[in-house]
């Protein structure tokens, strides 16, 4: 996330005229990490595809309530993982309502890294596959943590910036997350940190 | 000071985004308490193979679409808007006009027109008030900004 330029500024300015071609500049600009951010945050490719473009059709049609043109990404971030965390909750509600139904018995429903496609990660290998499955269990909280710092190798202000907190609150977070991350890794099912 | 503020450090200390003064706090600190240090030591592994992680980036050619996807999904939300307002105008106004009518043509009973008049009026309420639920229902739902 660097910062934001006269070229982009100009841009938003006119989406809040009501200019949809404006908009392309701020999407070419955010594509790619709107795609990293959404699939480090749903773990599969398809939706995040999906769920990024659908963030930016959002910001698109909300554009007018951002005051600070300088901080369209922590506003654009907030849609889209807002977006990002509720398909999550409705994909676990659907899942368990199809589940219960299946010829009256309950099935036990999938662990929750297992929604995350391990073809989500390059250069696949055992470590690797474990550690994502172990992302995929952490909290929505805990998770948004991890991918901003180590899939987006975003510095703690901005982190911050994009969390609307302090960047305590960031050192906190991260503590609390990696150390559930640890534990994930250590249960039985998870695997050990070789 | 006790471990809890130095917990937090750790990930600053780890991630090199604590100031000099904090270091060396934190740094004096990890001579004296095996915990801390052996906690930097556990920390430093993890963030050792999440760092060696990659996520999957498509090739230029899936983001060709990307935009044109975007702007006609905008356009198309535009086009219903404007379709339903319009939509809407054309239907009262017909009400409107066939309401008119009815009470002007002097053929017609009052009882006939009376009871006409109460038929639109009750339809009209019905109206309002399944749009007002599903409306109610819409802001309520949680979920609403997930395309299914």
């Amino acid at each position: 996330m660097q910062g934001i330029c006269q070229e982009e500024l100009a841009a938003i300015e006119r989406c809040q005229k009501g200019s949809p071609k404006a908009f392309e500049v701020i999407v070419n600009r955010y594509t790619k990490q709107s795609y990293s951010i959404a699939l480090g945050l749903v773990g599969n490719h398809d939706d995040a595809l999906d769920l990024s473009q659908e963030a930016f059709v959002r910001a698109f049609k909300n554009i007018s309530k951002l005051k600070e043109r300088s901080r369209f990404f922590p506003w654009f971030y907030q849609i889209l993982k807002n977006l990002c965390f509720t398909h999550l909750k409705r994909k676990r509600i659907r899942q368990t309502i199809s589940l219960h139904n299946a010829d009256g018995k309950e099935i036990p429903l999938p662990a929750e890294g297992d929604w995350f496609s391990p073809d989500a990660v390059m250069e696949r290998d055992e470590t690797k596959d474990k550690v994502w499955k172990a992302i995929g269990k952490l909290s929505d909280k805990h998770r948004e943590v991890i991918v901003l710092r180590h899939f987006e190798n975003l510095p703690y202000d901005q982190i911050a910036a994009a969390l609307h907190c302090s960047k305590g609150s960031v050192m906190s977070r991260l503590y609390h997350a990696r150390k559930k991350l640890k534990k994930h890794l250590e249960t039985p099912n998870g695997g050990h940190l070789s | 000071m006790s471990c809890d503020k130095f917990k937090d450090l750790l990930m600053g200390y780890l991630d090199d985004e604590i100031s000099e003064q904090e270091r060396v706090e934190l740094e004096k600190h990890l001579t004296e308490c095996d915990e801390c240090t052996k906690e930097l030591a556990d920390f430093k592994d993890l963030k050792s193979i999440t760092d060696d992680i990659t996520l999957y980036q498509p090739e230029d050619e899936v983001f060709d679409q990307y935009w044109s996807s975007i702007y006609n999904r905008i356009e198309r939300a535009a086009g219903w808007i404007i379709l339903s307002v319009s939509g809407m105008v054309l239907l009262f106004y017909a009400g409107y006009m066939m309401i008119e009518e009815i009470i002007h043509d002097e053929t017609l009973s009052w009882v006939f027109k009376g009871a006409l008049l109460a038929f639109i009026a009750a339809l009209s309420v019905l109206l309002v008030s399944v749009l007002r639920e599903r409306l109610n229902t819409r802001k309520k739902d949680r979920y609403k900004d997930v395309r299914r």
